[in-house]
């Protein structure tokens, strides 16, 4: 999972190839777990929240495998956006069954 | 057809999705190891040729800038859409914001919420202005940018102040807003055209520092307006949802 050896550029904040790996693995893991539990999660409002963490999930993903621009689209859209519609939605649903 | 056929019809589908799906991962190249000349290649050139530090941003807005028009499109389509299934149909009214169910209990918006939105709101305005308008410095630009513009106004619904939230963006002008943003970014790639350039061409000056804010052209403006046109259409898209959750559909007398 480490980069090739001809882009590598050592900054002060360059981490070695196995702690990278390590996060990179840890993540997955994680969005993995979080994915599950937003599928296990059968009250939709509950739902929703599981699934703005799994946003913060995928965003973390996407920052430890290089590409922080899709991160903050992720973010944004997956963790604020998506979830802000999806109670609306569901607010709007609850009151018709009223 | 019976439960135990669908079940049937359903495990073969599931295996040849399956099977494909091995197929196509099996031939997929290693992570980190990527086998195209393209990302090499804009990796050599990119900042020279257009002085935009943030390259992704450069390949988004320049070297694959019609794709994004196409993909900026969607988005402004997407609002229109809901804008327009959601519109007053005849016998629907608008319910007066005040509560009509006085004796149910409804919690207030607790103070931490409150507080904690309100705070937020003036950073996170800051901080999607910034992202919008340098693009072509660092990992940013105006889809991020607009999203998260978007979501300083959400805040202030957030802190339950629902018709500030109205009162500071009427349909009316993000509907304009929207407008100007998705339109300026194809004025921007017909401007170049009627100069006898190609659709799009980067045709302001570039800077002479790379990655300095007034560099790379027009990947700065076009990566302005799609932030500007990005925001509108959340915006209108959530006020639109909050319309919703207030109007009275009547049944028709």
């Amino acid at each position: 999972m480490s980069s090739p050896a001809h882009l590598a550029v050592v900054t002060p904040y360059t981490v070695t190839p196995a702690l990278m790996d390590a996060l990179q693995v840890t993540i997955l893991v994680l969005v993995a777990a979080g994915a599950t539990m937003v599928v296990l999660t059968r009250v939709p409002a509950r739902q929703v929240i599981a699934l703005s963490v799994y946003g913060l999930l995928l965003a973390v993903l996407f920052l430890a495998f290089q590409a922080p621009d899709v991160a903050l689209s992720e973010l944004t859209v997956g963790a604020v956006a998506l979830p802000i519609l999806l109670l609306l939605a569901l607010a709007k649903v609850r009151r018709r069954e009223k | 057809m019976t439960p135990r056929q669908r079940l049937w019809a359903f495990l073969a589908g599931m295996a040849g999705l399956a099977a494909f799906y091995l197929w196509g991962l099996a031939g997929l190249p290693g992570l980190g190891n990527y086998p195209g000349p393209y990302g090499f290649i804009i990796n050599q050139i990119a900042v020279r040729q257009t002085n935009a530090t943030g390259v992704v941003s450069a390949v988004n807005f320049e070297y694959r800038g019609f794709d994004t028009v196409g993909e900026e499109f969607i988005l402004f389509v997407a609002a229109t859409g809901v804008a327009t299934v959601l519109r007053h149909l005849r016998g629907e009214r608008d319910r007066p914001p005040r509560d009509e169910a006085a004796d149910r209990r409804v919690p207030d918006t607790s103070e931490a919420v409150r507080m904690t939105a309100l705070i937020l709101t003036g950073p996170i305005l800051l901080m999607g202005w910034y992202l919008a308008s340098h693009a072509q410095t660092s990992p940013s630009g105006g889809f991020q940018g607009g999203v998260v513009l978007a979501t300083g106004f959400i805040l202030v619904y957030l802190a339950g102040l629902f018709l500030a939230f109205e009162r500071i963006s009427p349909v009316d002008i993000t509907d304009a807003v929207e407008a100007v943003g998705a339109g300026g970014f194809a004025a921007i790639g017909i401007s170049a055209v009627v100069m006898g350039l190609a659709f799009l061409t980067n045709f302001l000056p570039l800077g002479i520092t790379p990655g300095a804010v007034s560099s790379s052209g027009t990947i700065a403006l076009i990566s302005f307006f799609v932030g500007v046109e990005v925001a509108a259409a959340f915006i209108l898209i959530v006020s639109e949802l909050l319309d919703q959750t207030l109007l009275i559909r009547q049944e028709s007398r």
